[in-house]
């Protein structure tokens, strides 16, 4: 068991918790992952580490309550206990031979960019970091990437914070300008999909963070396989980052479908259970 | 006494296959004591035992059964432990069949004593008794990676050496393979939780989720206090074929679908870990793995299952029993054909809620042609004979290859083309003295004296403490080593 030390709620459904969990915060990097169990019945979920507090021993990961397990995990609150925190998983981040990068976060996915834009910056490289949410009230971390980064620029879908644009804009922008030597992306697959996309044209360097299904996490199942360069790679042992150009977006996203039925069927339940939360 | 001149076996008593294939619980029940005396009595007691020579770690096979004919089963268990950590475990799932069975005397004519099938009767009538008692240990530390049946028959045996024993399993429950991949009806879960709390209650701890070249390195083990540490990781990595179609949904590795299922129990209703609908189902294989992966589909409610193999019935990798029982259950054989292809529902009309998804497999009818190097004729494709299969879930049980976490994160350790850690040799290319060396063995081939997987000292400067049982289980736990730091002097004494 594990114990949950600090809970807080960034934005409606997106919550922020300290896990105490030693061994994997001695050793956790930028990029990796863990997976954890809510409950002793419950499913095993890959999230990523969104930093980690050495001295304290601790955990930080973030994550929107938008399914089943989640949401059985945000009505968890700081002094209980999850069932299983395993990690940290898979590759970290490589930030060696960067020297400007433009870090592209969408969603709850900027949770996750924020540690790869501190780990640029405290190696003192440019940082030019783009985020996009859908509308204000889901905007978070705005204040931590403004103090990691020498450019920042904020989007939402309805303009209600920032610019009224998707990520792929100001990157491309940026692009334009020129100078940067890399993309890292991480968020949603089809944000991913045209980041790299916007980026092909100048032909730098692209990382991806991929998070496709998983159980296990340590290569055993290889229900994570992802084409990489026209490979089978798995997600979990050989990434989670991949170059974003080699990656193929279409069959990700269809493989991230696949239980689409169940889960939304598995939310509903939850919701039923959680009344009020939605 | 007389031996019983009965030629065949004694009918091992299974659930009907109407009934059993609706839900996971064990399909052969066990002897009754009285099958289990008729049994023992058909036991010549030969001198010069071959059937001992046929056991990678060399029970004493006349001796157990001779306990066995009077009815004392204890007296049998204690002789079974005396060279083996998991009897209640290696006596339903090793292949028996291959290995001291094939060297019995009464198979020349008629069939063998049934040796597997005693010894999970012996084991059986010992589970329900009295429990281990915890034992002082000698304070030295070793560390086992990995609580396959690999690390467990170790720690079992380093244990019973007075050792303190650490198990890290990177998942959440202990048992690998034993857990997560063969189904209940074959293992069920609570014998295999029986042999783990055998292990905890003489003192080894068990660390789970816990994986080690991420949580913690070798290194850090060494760090830590531990003196050897023994890997036995298994050989996890799921194996595809490289045709096209793999990424499709619906197409499974064995050991996700049996994971799934297994360790996370989809069979449950309201499952957090779903299967989706299996509908039509095809199983690539002939191992234990694919009839595992097929009776578990029957349960899981596929409309039918068929095995798609490239060679003949007579090269089936699997176990004849399992292959029986599938049979009995409805499971399809076909033959001498291999997928070439598999075929999906096509993206381009995007309304269609299923593509992405399997819908059938093209394959190719193979014929038998020369042996390969270990005997077995080598499958050929028979040329333009591809035709196509329906299916809606493929799953793939072609076998695994080592996972390479360890090899990556440690710093030294050698290992062969396949990945498998090679024994740690020293700079001259010598097995070092005193550096402690697993035995790798090939699934049925020995190739030490039995002795050297019972963690017994070895002659001359190695000394080996590994578990050759481990081999008998699976067939694919091809290696498992203890390599010790080289600032460490202090392991001579296992």
């Amino acid at each position: 068991m594990y114990r949950i030390l600090e809970k807080k709620t960034l934005a409606p459904s997106v919550i922020e918790m300290q896990i105490d969990a030693p061994l994997v915060a001695r050793s956790a990097q930028a990029g990796q992952f863990i997976i954890l169990r809510v409950d002793a019945d419950g499913e095993r979920i890959p999230l990523t580490v969104a930093g980690q507090d050495r001295a304290r021993g601790s955990v930080k990961i973030i994550f929107g309550a938008v399914g089943a397990t989640t949401m059985r995990l945000a009505r968890k609150e700081a002094g209980d206990h999850i069932e299983d925190f395993v990690g940290p998983l898979g590759r970290p981040t490589v930030t060696e031979n960067i020297r400007r990068a433009l870090v592209v976060g969408g969603g709850v996915g900027t949770a996750i960019a924020l540690p790869v834009a501190e780990k640029l910056h405290g190696e003192g490289k440019f940082v030019h970091s783009i985020v996009g949410f859908r509308n204000k009230d889901l905007v978070i971390l705005k204040e931590d990437f403004a103090a990691c980064s020498d450019l920042f620029d904020l989007v939402t879908d309805d303009g209600s914070a920032g610019r009224k644009a998707l990520v792929t804009l100001p990157l491309k922008e940026a692009l334009e300008k020129g100078g940067y030597d890399c993309m890292i992306a991480i968020g949603p697959l089809p944000m991913m999909k045209y980041a790299v996309e916007t980026c092909r044209p100048y032909g730098i360097r692209t990382v991806v963070s991929m998070n496709p299904i998983m159980i296990d996490g340590t290569g055993m199942c290889g229900c994570c396989r992802l084409t990489v360069g026209g490979k089978m790679r798995f997600a979990c042992v050989d990434g989670p980052d991949f170059d974003g150009y080699e990656v193929d977006f279409d069959e990700a996203i269809a493989r991230s479908g696949q239980y689409r039925e169940e889960e939304a069927r598995r939310r509903e339940e939850a919701c039923r259970l959680f009344e009020g939360v939605k | 006494m007389m031996p019983n001149t009965q030629t065949s076996k004694t009918p091992m008593p299974t659930r009907d296959p109407k009934e059993r294939v609706r839900d996971f619980g064990e399909v052969a029940t066990g002897y009754t004591a009285e099958m289990a005396i008729n049994e023992a009595a058909r036991c010549l007691d030969c001198k010069n035992s071959p059937c001992v020579s046929g056991c990678p770690v060399g029970i004493a096979i006349p001796r157990f059964i001779r306990h066995l004919k009077s009815g004392d089963c204890e007296g049998a268990y204690r002789v079974i432990l005396e060279s083996s950590s998991l009897p209640a475990v290696c006596g339903r799932v090793c292949p028996q069949e291959s290995q001291c069975e094939s060297k019995c005397v009464r198979g020349i004519k008629g069939e063998p004593v049934a040796i597997g099938r005693l010894e999970r009767y012996a084991a059986d009538a010992h589970v329900e008794g009295p429990r281990e008692e915890k034992r002082e240990t000698n304070g030295r530390k070793v560390a086992v990676i990995g609580s396959g049946p690999s690390g467990l028959a170790c720690a079992a045996s380093l244990a019973g050496k007075g050792y303190a024993v650490t198990v890290f399993e990177a998942l959440h429950e202990a048992g690998g393979v034993l857990t997560y991949g063969i189904p209940g009806f074959r293992l069920p879960g609570s014998i295999v939780k029986a042999e783990i709390g055998r292990l905890t209650a003489r003192g080894v701890k068990i660390e789970k989720n816990t994986v080690i070249g991420r949580t913690l390195t070798v290194d850090e083990l060494f760090e830590n206090g531990f003196e050897a540490v023994f890997i036995g990781t298994g050989a996890g990595l799921p194996s595809f074929m490289g045709i096209p179609g793999e990424s499709l949904c619906g197409v499974y590795s064995a050991n996700e679908f049996l994971t799934r299922v297994n360790l996370m129990r989809a069979y449950e209703k309201g499952a957090a870990t779903p299967v989706s609908p299996l509908g039509q189902t095809v199983v690539v294989g002939g191992g234990n793995v694919a009839m595992d992966a097929a009776r578990t589909a029957l349960r899981m409610g596929a409309s039918g299952v068929k095995i798609v193999y490239r060679r003949g019935e007579r090269e089936l990798p699997a176990r004849k029993e399992e292959v029986e029982h599938a049979k009995e259950e409805g499971v399809e054989f076909c033959l001498l054909r291999n997928p070439v292809e598999i075929l999906g529902y096509e993206n381009e009309d995007r309304k269609d809620t299923r593509a992405g998804r399997v819908r059938g497999v093209r394959v190719i009818r193979m014929e038998l042609g020369e042996p390969d190097e270990r005997g077995r004729r080598r499958p050929v494709e028979v040329r333009g004979s591809e035709y196509d299969m329906a299916c809606d879930t493929l799953i793939m049980a072609i076998g695994t290859s080592p996972n390479p976490l360890i090899k990556q994160t440690t710093a030294g350790l050698e290992t062969d083309k396949k990945g498998l850690p090679c024994d740690q040799r020293g700079r001259d290319g010598h097995l070092a003295p005193r550096r402690f060396c697993g035995r790798r063995r090939r699934h049925g081939r020995r190739d030490g004296h039995p002795r050297d997987g019972r963690g017994e000292e070895g002659g001359g400067g190695d000394r080996r403490v590994s578990e050759g049982k481990t081999e008998r289980i699976t067939g694919r736990m091809r290696f498992f080593r203890l390599f010790v730091n080289e600032k460490r002097s202090a392991y001579a004494y296992f």
